[in-house]
């Protein structure tokens, strides 16, 4: 079965999981099946108009899908598709407070 | 104060950094070695306390600072307590373009000629904030994905630093880069295909590995160094800011990170608040111009493409600050422009022949849209246009190899040869 491959940030959905087979014929279809094994990826992977969102990149094997068919290209037993941040890591610990600028919180903020 | 980070080492936090902010969401984290939103997956920039930082920096701080680009280290994400790893980085001639400007119309014309770096492009400066930020936060190993330029740096700043280097380069890089990472011995490792697939590797391999990819986990800091280059071009016109500058485009981390340096030179009060921001322009090869094609389009949304151009140090098909670059270059009213390979090598023999500056193609490229732009008319001739010229020639000699050949003359060791060949050619 074609499988993803879960970066880091991600894997919260899929309980911890760095591998997840899917059963699909397309790559539409792929997230789709992700989606049905491990709620919460569709809305993070697509957009409202059901497209990749902007910094979410996927390779099926080593490509971009955008050079290929993208959504609709097609599936193999033996594919890799890779959900690709530019980097993966880091977490959520704290939000600032944002200042009156729109970019600064305070100093003291981030301490721990 | 400590953070966490990647690497899981305790930190110090600089009184003048706050974290790091989402440029997408604005979700708000604390210091770290990532530069992807867990949320979004947008990319993450740091974020700074300016009121701290105003309280520090003035003209005469930084005048009174080092000869190299640390003179703007209070404006650098680095702890005040972390020894820098430096090869005397930044700091590199402004010069006004004379005789190029006579050819193009303009009379005020500067190029920053950052191939005067250690490594002989402007990743140094990129490089000595991620090195020296990684080494004070505990990382051992720093790595990459390179065009070459990057590579060149980060395997020299490793060695300067004696730390392990592990550099990642498409298969088929100009040789003189090649040569010019490995002298530095690192673990080279060469993939085969183009630097889109060499950077979702690294991107993977991040999940496993404790390293700190400059370009990478260690970003935010690493795109700060870029800055500098407008700092100085501001300092060295005399604290004031040019109307137009002229960038390579390649990821648009740099772009990004002009404007950034044009609104803290701004806001901190060093340099007088101009009628107009300065026109921020951007530069690309036709053979891999993914963000020309989006301005084009009149979109923010940038289609990945396959490159394919001898402008190999700016040859990225999927730019992650594309979009901004397109964003940026609109609000500050600059363009983004690109130019044909054999506009390239023409602006490279250009630059060559009337300032006696050697650059790589990205530098014939940027030069290549300046010409392009100034021969269509978009300058009265008496604006301040700066162009950064960002890598040296002789990193890719072999695009302009063909050039020798035209000037080139044979002669035998004698005085009548040298009279027959050389004098009497000169003459006609």
């Amino acid at each position: 079965m074609p499988q993803f491959r879960i970066p880091g940030p991600l894997r919260n959905l899929s309980g911890g999981q760095p591998v997840v087979e899917v059963q699909a014929e397309d790559l539409r279809g792929a997230i789709d099946a992700l989606d049905g094994l491990h709620p919460g990826f569709k809305g993070r992977l697509l957009d409202d108009q059901g497209e990749p969102r902007e910094f979410v990149n996927l390779f099926l094997n080593e490509d971009d899908v955008r050079l290929g068919d993208g959504l609709a290209s097609k599936l193999k037993a033996t594919d890799e598709i890779a959900i690709v941040p530019a980097v993966a890591g880091g977490s959520a610990r704290r939000t600032f407070v944002t200042g009156a600028t729109g970019f600064i919180g305070s100093a003291t903020s981030v301490s721990s | 104060m400590q953070t966490s980070i990647g690497a899981g080492a305790p930190v110090t936090v600089s009184r003048r950094v706050l974290g790091l902010r989402c440029r997408a969401c604005g979700q708000e984290y604390e210091t770290q070695a990532t530069h992807v939103c867990p949320a979004c997956f947008g990319p993450l920039d740091v974020a700074y306390d300016y009121a701290e930082i105003s309280r520090r920096v003035s003209r005469a701080s930084i005048e009174a600072g080092p000869t190299s680009m640390w003179r703007y280290r209070d404006l650098l994400p680095l702890p005040d307590d972390a020894p820098i790893v430096s090869l005397g980085e930044g700091l590199t001639p402004l010069i006004k373009a004379d005789r190029l400007g006579a050819e193009l119309g303009l009379r005020n014309l500067y190029l920053k000629n950052d191939s005067m770096n250690p490594t002989n492009s402007f990743k140094d400066r990129v490089v000595s904030v991620a090195i020296s930020w990684g080494r004070a936060h505990g990382f051992q190993t720093f790595g990459c994905a390179s065009t070459g330029n990057l590579a060149n740096s980060v395997a020299a700043y490793s060695a300067r630093a004696g730390m392990d280097c592990y550099v990642f380069i498409p298969d088929d890089l100009e040789a003189g880069k090649v040569t010019a990472t490995s002298v530095f011995q690192p673990h080279l490792v060469a993939v085969r295909g183009n630097y889109d697939q060499v950077n979702r590797l690294c991107s993977q391999l991040l999940e496993d590995l404790p390293w700190g990819f400059c370009n990478l986990n260690l970003r935010p800091f690493y795109a700060e160094g870029s800055k500098t280059l407008t700092y100085e071009t501001a300092e060295q016109l005399g604290w004031r800011l040019p109307d137009e500058i002229v960038i390579p485009i390649a990821s648009g981390c740099q772009f990004v990170r002009h404007r950034r340096a044009v609104g803290e030179l701004i806001d901190l009060g060093l340099a007088p608040e101009p009628a107009a921001l300065p026109r921020l322009t951007g530069a690309q090869a036709l053979g891999c111009a993914p963000v020309y094609n989006a301005w084009r389009a009149g979109s923010q949304r940038v289609q990945p493409v396959r490159p394919d151009t001898i402008a190999r140090s700016i040859a990225i098909g999927n730019p992650s600050d594309g979009g901004d670059v397109v964003r940026i270059a609109a609000e500050t009213g600059g363009v983004v422009e690109a130019v044909s390979e054999p506009e390239i090598v023409d602006a490279i023999r250009l630059l060559a022949r009337t300032e006696g500056i050697f650059t790589e193609p990205a530098g014939g490229v940027t030069i290549g849209v300046l010409a392009k732009l100034a021969r269509s008319g978009r300058w009265s001739g008496e604006e301040v246009v700066v162009a950064y010229v960002t890598g040296h020639g002789l990193k890719a000699a072999e695009a302009v190899a063909d050039s020798k050949l035209d000037h080139l003359i044979e002669i035998d060791p004698s005085l009548r040869s040298f009279q027959e060949r050389v004098l009497r050619t000169a003459k006609e």
